[in-house]
């Protein structure tokens, strides 16, 4: 059994920074450690979040799902349950019957099954009642009447048929419909790459489907208007999206639809996308002219997942005799579950972003996202790259083992650079990942631990990279990225319009602190208004770490033309040039002469009277040359990329096979950190998520023998088990700062990238600590204990060995 | 979210009032104390009872205490998990019932559930404890609504385990049961209070109530244990279970040794042969192995609970290894 923890540690480093240091930032807010515009309400309970909405006459909804997981529907009568006292509306698939998809490329899901269920809690109608109690009353009322049809749980063997019926049809006559994408991609020569090696190493990997277990279940309101109008609250992550599809699901004027995103109690990639209860609260909505309110059971979450792809993984990795990479070549078969989702980026996800940050002279990809009766997989935190990232870092490991080389030095002399191109021409900026390994290296005093603790106990390394937001919308466009508005009120405060996604990562945070700095305004004078189309400048979306990139630039774009004006007005009146009126510490002061000053609101003023009312707007777009030409090249580009390093330690009770992290050292490259408080959140809420992953959590389903095929195991939090505070390592975060040309004062991202190293670096610290390789995910202790087993009876190495040294004491 | 069901709520003040409300309305009702466990089981539709009877209002089910020969400790059922781990005088006689009750789920929990509720928790099983909607899919199974175990497969016994954690400690000290029904109250050993019916575990009749745990003090030598296997720190139910209890001579070799291991199946088991083991010894490391042995003999976890049979039925000895160590020093 692992040992109870007294407390967990938290702790942050001082950020190592290239180039600047901090007197030299010239910078009064960024770079401190501040709150969250909106802790307080948040830990205080005041924060209302969308199931705290409640309208008079509102109707609850609730949704009728499918008990099979693959069956055509032949037919569905709610007559019997809208005749019940209480049911308002009843709502089926025909009354929606069009597709929509996340990527344009691959609609195919309706909000409620048309005509085939494809998964056990695939909704197929709904209802809207006076009270929850009668709406679930009434869905025992609708009669469906379904025929089987034969499920696919396993993605190999969906990929193997040969005839239908497929899960989706086919788009082509003589396809397999069952595959949503493939991705082969080839740069330079991987057969001669491999044939060259020194050392050829070569793994099978396997890691379970994960989902995201927010806390707040998805909950929708819909609230259709006498006028016309139809506004949609959501516990969305892309309200700009949902806002599209709206409209063109119902096919109604997108300028009559209006999303509002209240605070949102997490989301980690699983509220990205459109879902059943958002199309069901507006057509309810629309059919009875009452507001309707759908929220999700724990359950239905699970159901709705859009999680982590179960990813079977074949890697051949060479090396020379110094350890440097010659080639690396995979193969990949994704279990994307009933429907697309992201799924076609994530194919290209599988491959694309393994490039950083290890130079390789030759790289190569074949991944295929298979259909198969289960809830849909889709993005979670690292999308589409923890999983090879797993295998990729477990790869490494085992060539710094054969070639005695140590993993940290490995690594080091693989390094890309920074102002480069990787080997699919991808290009990188800042980079600091050579720091980052320094960090953990001395952090936790890897150089007398690794190879050297007691039997059972050990430490392990991994690095990785993650994007800064893709270059490319999910629909194609030449608009920007991301807006902002800003407004000056005579009080001198400044209003902020953000339509980005405040999903707990600190957005409107985060552009309080930009006015905040820009302005020289107190941050309790900057108001945030966020999440709202109706009223605020379109941003895509809080996913691929993007929001403080691409909002952060477009909040200096606006703030930086109001400061001109008001600059403009105070140097006229002390006869001055603009360069000389500094913005600060809620003061406009003259430089050079700082007894010459006044209030900012005075200076606010005076620009109003110059100019008009006082307000801006920015926004950002990505640079276009960052990536190659070839048929995919865009997938996987960002503007910048983050780097990342972990050390884990565990200790393994060789008995039980129960693993304890006792520690993990998270050094993470954000290029700079804006509030160095929420970016050691981030690591260290990433750095869980990934330790979750890598000891506990298993998406899974049933199959046939077991009474149900493709029923989930356990969709609740008592069965499908995350962490608790007692089980969650210490975690130290080293902030480490590169500066990045072209982030807000340098900034890059920090909420995904520190997720993916967590699950090799423990992966590895079990090697050093008992010689197994644990291939497969979970390392739970059944598994671990097994492959402890299996080392024994078999091929004996470390353990036997170890065990007949009398080495250690946990036997 | 999950909704309850319609009932009529009943608070009575005495044990006698409650059971005639109990009796008055027969399969129509349950008793609810802290609710931890019945709550949850209602919303799932595992219970739909009309009337549901709290035990809350009945002071005499409450304290911790000796009689008045002290030779009995009685623990009143109502009794928080939280205080019973807690309590000064449980923790010196009784620690390894004190160290199950603070092992179970978690604090908020443990503040509300109750010794009497844990006593008489209902069994547990994956294919059971699952939404109406869940288990609708699966097509039900024996324990509630349906005619199949999808466990065994075969068979028509349901092997829902028993997952509290307090009656393997019960049994191992010897405690007995007092239930009050119409026909008056009986005490029961907590040893047969258990019976090998996944569906309904127990010898209480619905109309009984559990309402004391008496647990015979002697000032011998005694120790006991209790070991719990589960994946989390906190929240979980047990995956195996292992509580020991002891009396030893003044040196330290062995009067009796009773060991339970329970979440295998639907009754905690007690472990044959111990005493003909232990009796007269030492506890040393040989007579700790052979008794591991013996209790993997006798133990076959089914899949009941979604871990790897086989590495629970791994954990037997191990866990029955460590508890026995842990007798040391309590």
């Amino acid at each position: 059994m692992s040992s109870r923890r007294e407390s967990t540690q938290h702790s942050i480093g001082d950020p190592q920074r290239n180039g600047s240091r901090d007197g030299e930032s010239g910078l009064s807010t960024i770079g401190r450690p501040m709150r969250k515009v909106d802790g307080l309400a948040k830990s205080t309970g005041r924060a209302r979040y969308t199931d705290d909405i409640r309208f008079p006459g509102m109707l609850h909804g609730k949704i009728l799902r499918s008990p099979h997981p693959h069956a055509r529907i032949v037919a569905i009568d709610t007559s019997r349950a809208e005749a019940l006292e209480g049911v308002h509306a009843a709502v089926t698939g025909r009354d929606m019957p069009v597709t929509y998809g996340i990527i344009p490329w691959t609609p195919d899901e309706y909000p409620l099954c048309v005509d085939r269920v494809r998964y056990v809690g695939d909704g197929v109608a709904a209802v809207a009642a006076v009270d929850e109690d009668t709406a679930i009353a009434a869905l025992d009322l609708i009669d469906v009447t379904y025929e089987e049809l034969p499920a696919y749980l396993d993605p190999h063997e969906a990929i193997a048929a040969d005839s239908g019926p497929y899960i989706h049809e086919p788009r082509k006559p003589g396809w397999n419909g069952n595959i949503t994408k493939t991705v082969k991609l080839e740069f330079g020569d991987v057969d001669a790459g491999l044939e060259d090696a020194h050392i050829m190493v070569e793994g099978d990997y396997f890691f379970e489907g994960t989902t995201h277990t927010p806390i707040e279940p998805h909950c929708a309101i819909g609230l259709a208007e006498g006028n016309g109008r139809l506004t949609v609250w959501s516990a969305t992550q892309v309200p700009h999206y949902l806002h599209r599809e709206l409209a063109r699901v119902l096919d109604v004027d997108p300028a009559s639809v209006r999303v509002i995103q209240p605070p949102v109690g997490g989301a980690f990639g699983g509220k990205s996308e459109p879902f059943d209860l958002e199309f069901c609260v507006a057509r309810l909505s629309m059919m009875t002219g009452r507001p309707v309110k759908i929220l999700y059971t724990r359950e239905e979450v699970f159901y709705s997942h859009r999680g982590r792809h179960p990813f079977h993984m074949r890697y051949r990795t060479g090396a020379d005799r110094e350890g440097m990479l010659t080639a690396v070549d995979s193969e990949i078969v994704m279990d994307g579950g009933a429907y697309a989702s992201f799924g076609l980026v994530t194919t290209y996800y599988s491959g694309q972003l393994l490039t950083a940050p290890y130079q390789m002279p030759a790289y190569r990809f074949n991944s295929t996202r298979a259909y198969t009766n289960k809830p849909a997989c889709g993005p979670k935190r690292g999308h589409g790259s923890v999983q090879p990232r797993f295998a990729f870092e477990v790869q490494l490991d085992r060539i710094a083992e054969k070639l005695s080389i140590d993993p940290i030095e490995l690594r080091r002399r693989n390094f890309i650079g920074a102002d480069t191109r990787t080997v699919n021409d991808l290009r990188v900026t800042s980079n600091g990942f050579l720091e980052c390994l320094d960090e953990v290296e001395r952090a936790s005093g890897w150089k007398h631990k690794h190879r050297r603790l007691p039997f059972g106990r050990g430490v392990g390394v991994a690095g990785s990279t993650y994007i800064t937001g893709t270059n490319y919308p999910v629909y194609p466009n030449d608009m920007p990225q991301s807006g902002i508005q800003l407004q000056v009120d005579r009080s001198g405060r400044v209003a902020v319009f953000s339509g980005a996604s405040e999903i707990g990562q600190g957005v409107d945070s985060m552009v309080a602190y930009i006015v905040a700095e820009e302005l020289g305004v107190p941050l309790a004078h900057v108001r945030v208004l966020a999440g709202d189309t109706d009223f605020t400048p379109v941003d895509l979306g809080a996913y691929s770490s993007r929001v403080t990139f691409m909002l952060g630039n477009a909040c200096i774009d606006a703030a930086r033309k109001l400061k001109a004006q008001v600059q403009e007005a105070v140097a006229a009146e002390w006869g001055a040039r603009p360069g000389e009126v500094l913005l600060a510490g809620g003061l406009a002061v003259r430089a050079g002469d700082t007894a010459t000053s006044m209030p900012l609101r005075v200076a606010f003023n005076l620009a109003e009277a110059m100019y008009g009312t006082l307000g801006s707007t920015g926004s950002y777009n990505t640079p276009k040359d960052v990536h190659g030409t070839y048929r995919g090249a865009t997938i996987g580009a960002s503007p910048a990329y983050s780097f990342t390093a972990h050390v884990a330690e565990v200790e393994v009770d060789v008995e039980t096979g129960f693993v304890t992290v006792e520690k993990i050292w998270i050094a993470h490259d954000c290029g700079r950190a804006l509030n160095p408080v929420l970016v050691a959140g981030q690591m260290e809420g990433s750095a869980y998520m990934g330790f979750a992953e890598a000891l506990m959590e298993e998406q899974i389903f049933k199959t046939a023998d077991q009474g149900r095929a493709g029923l989930h195991n356990a969709p609740s939090l008592l069965d499908y088990r995350i962490p608790t505070s007692l089980d969650t390592p210490a975690l130290e975060s080293l902030i480490v700062e590169s500066i990045d040309p072209e982030g807000p004062y340098g900034a890059k991202e920090a909420g995904e990238g520190p997720l993916h190293p967590s699950i090799p670096a423990i992966a590895n610290a079990i090697h050093d600590a008992v010689g197994v390789r644990m291939d497969s995910l979970p390392f739970s202790p059944p598994r671990v204990w097994r492959a402890l087993r299996a080392v024994e009876d078999g091929r004996g190495d470390r353990v036997a060995g170890l065990r007949a040294a009398g080495v250690g004491g946990a036997t | 979210m999950l909704r309850l069901h319609p009932f009529r709520y009943h608070r009575p003040d005495t044990i006698e009032e409650a059971a005639s409300l109990l009796a008055e309305f027969g399969a129509d009702a349950m008793p609810i104390a802290g609710g931890t466990d019945l709550m949850p089981n209602m919303k799932h539709r595992l219970f739909t009872p009309a009337h549901v009877v709290s035990l809350n209002g009945i002071d005499a089910m409450r304290g911790i205490g000796f009689n008045a020969a002290g030779d009995r400790l009685r623990i009143g059922a109502l009794e928080k998990l939280a205080d019973v781990a807690s309590h000064p005088v449980v923790r010196r006689h009784c620690p390894g019932l004190a160290e199950a009750a603070g092992l179970v789920a978690g604090p908020q929990l443990r503040n509300m559930g109750t010794i009497g509720g844990n006593v008489c928790l209902d069994t547990r099983c994956t294919y059971y404890n699952q939404t109406e909607f869940w288990r609708a899919a699966l097509g039900y199974c024996l324990k509630k609504d349906g005619t199949v175990c999808h466990v065994t497969r075969v068979g028509r016994k349901c092997v829902a385990a028993h997952s509290a954690d307090t009656p393997p400690n019960l049994i191992a000290l010897g405690a007995s049961l007092s239930l009050t029904g119409p026909g008056g109250t009986r005490e029961i050993d907590a040893g047969d209070f258990f019976v090998t019916d996944g569906i309904l575990n127990t010898r209480r009749a619905p109309d009984e109530i559990v309402t004391e745990v008496v647990i015979p003090i002697t000032n011998g030598r005694h120790r006991s244990s209790y070991m719990k296997l589960r994946q989390r720190n906190s929240i979980d139910f047990p995956l195996l279970s292992v509580a020991i209890a002891g009396e030893f001579e003044d040196d330290g070799t062995v009067a009796g040794l009773t060991g339970v291991v329970s979440a295998l199946g639907a009754r905690p088991r007690v472990l044959a042969g111990w005493t003909e083991i232990a009796a007269g010894k030492r506890l040393g490391s040989r007579v700790i192995e052979a008794l591991a042995e013996r209790a993997w003999s006798q133990c076959r976890p089914l899949e009941n609970i979604i871990v790897d049979a086989e590495w629970r039925r791994a954990m037997v000895p191990v866990f029955v290894k460590r508890a026995l160590e842990g007798l040391d020093g309590k």
